[in-house]
């Protein structure tokens, strides 16, 4: 069975930790880098991107962690982990793991009052409209030439994918729609089945 | 419930596994931003100096507040006096991310808490037990915290509430279907809320520990004991060494499972806030016994 790794080191990761085991996978709460040797992929979660990006150093875990995404290990970056995932913030210029040709605006709605949900249809990970949930969210401001752009919403871009790499301004964790947890798996087999090639 | 208040209770659950500090100045409210913390608490005194100085506790000045909105990009939270819906009305019309309608202060409503539902923006309320806690989800409080007793550094209410907590949401579980009206008259909490925690075994919405964390211990053991994650109000700022402190204590949360990993956070983090035994202080200048 494949495992599937989510960054806990703060934030809503057990709702991830649920969807990957409604849909038949095995998850693994990462907190060390020794939680990274053995996984297949790994989600980081929705929560705060500074804290997690501290505790990233604190612990160790940022280089190990870069590695493995540069070796070509899925990665799905929700929220604080698109966050985490990008190249460039903007005004500001802190840059966490700064792996995926994104530049990224944070709370870019503004403050929680501005939160909110849409239903939309994103064509590449499902035909009928899935709940979107935007939380103190942000958005990608530019996009890197090998960065394929999956969905805006108001004109804003709230989802992409780089090769292995996916991120999503919303929050597919919070709600009862699975689909977009079924596409990163897809990801996740995909890439499994280029590397048994390789192997072989 | 509205829409609203759903993107209310999942903020709350982003906050999870963090630690929300009690800040005064910008300057305080960076230091928590780069220890660690998931959010802040605006306040201008922090408990243990409400406690010592005695008197009124009001809603803080508004530009203080917005001061340590511009300082950090983390929510910004702040509290209101027990009732007190137009200080409410002052923070919402500020755009805090969150209300804490909090005992620390000094009530403003002898009877009633803030009908929370009249709100956009969110309310952590504190609570001692499960039909206290019930209650205030009722009112639209999309996050609980145990309420502990603030400003002490002794962390035993907060064990105290938690415990209570636990207990009484197992003793739901075990209920037959048609107990479950019985136990909302006992609890004098809405039937449909104590259907969720016999269906759920938890609280509908977020529970936080607060209430006399000081340690990385502390903050580590309300974890053990099933809290989302840990407010922690004088503990940091009245301390030896609050950044060292703070950062240990956000550590602390993560990994509160991993003993070795504490007793390493647990090094040298200078004098913790010298503290207040709870049962040293008057039955009448408890705050956990504030609220309804």
């Amino acid at each position: 069975m494949k495992k599937i790794g989510v960054l806990a080191l703060q934030g809503a990761f057990r709702e991830h930790v649920e969807k990957i085991e409604e849909l038949g996978y095995q998850a693994i709460e990462v907190r060390k880098s020794e939680d990274l040797e053995d996984i297949d992929g790994i989600i980081l979660p929705g929560g705060e991107s500074t804290a997690m990006g501290r505790l990233l150093s604190d612990f160790r875990m940022k280089a190990p962690l870069i590695e493995k995404i540069k070796s070509g290990m899925p990665v799905w970056g929700t929220c604080a982990g698109m966050i985490l995932l990008a190249k460039e913030l903007e005004d500001d210029a802190t840059v966490h793991l700064g792996v995926m040709d994104i530049v990224v605006k944070r709370n870019a709605y503004g403050r929680q009052i501005a939160s909110f949900e849409v239903d939309e249809v994103i064509e590449r990970i499902s035909d009928e409209a899935i709940p979107l949930v935007f939380i103190r969210a942000p958005y990608i401001v530019a996009l890197g030439q090998e960065v394929e752009l999956i969905h805006s919403v108001d004109g804003n871009i709230v989802a992409a994918r780089q090769e292995n790499m996916l991120v999503t301004a919303f929050h597919p964790e919070l709600t009862d729609n699975k689909k977009c947890h079924a596409y990163f798996l897809k990801i996740v087999e995909d890439f499994a089945c280029t590397q048994k090639k390789k192997s072989v | 419930m509205n829409k609203q208040y759903n993107l209310n209770k999942n903020l709350a659950q982003m906050l999870k596994g963090g630690v929300i500090m009690d800040v005064t100045t910008p300057e305080e409210a960076k230091i928590a931003e780069e220890a660690g913390a998931c959010a802040v608490m605006a306040l201008e005194r922090v408990p243990a100096d409400i406690r010592k100085h005695g008197g009124v506790a009001r809603a803080s000045d508004p530009d203080m507040i917005k001061g340590i909105q511009a300082a950090v990009s983390i929510p910004v939270m702040a509290k209101v006096r027990i009732g007190h819906f137009v200080e409410a009305q002052i923070l919402e019309a500020l755009e805090v991310d969150y209300i804490d309608e909090s005992e620390v202060l000094t009530p403003a409503d002898p009877m009633l808490h803030i009908n929370k539902r009249d709100f956009s923006v969110p309310f952590v309320c504190g609570a001692k037990n499960l039909g206290e806690a019930l209650r205030r989800i009722a009112e639209g409080a999309s996050m609980i915290r145990t309420k502990g007793e603030p400003g002490t550094g002794d962390v035993i209410e907060a064990v105290r509430h938690m415990r209570m907590m636990n207990s009484e949401i197992a003793r739901i579980q075990s209920l037959r279907k048609e107990e479950l009206f019985n136990a909302a008259k006992e609890l004098q909490a809405p039937i449909q809320l104590v259907e969720y925690v016999h269906e759920h075994g938890a609280l509908p919405v977020v529970n936080f520990a607060a209430g006399g964390v000081a340690t990385p211990a502390d903050a580590a053991m309300m974890m053990q004991l099933g809290c989302d994650g840990v407010f922690v109000g004088s503990g940091i700022f009245k301390s030896g060494d609050p950044r060292k402190r703070a950062a240990a204590i956000v550590k602390a949360v993560t990994h509160y499972k991993d003993a070795k990993m504490l007793a390493e956070i647990s090094e040298k983090l200078g004098e913790p806030m010298v503290g207040i035994n709870v049962y040293s202080i008057k039955n009448e200048e408890l705050m956990a016994n504030r609220g309804y």
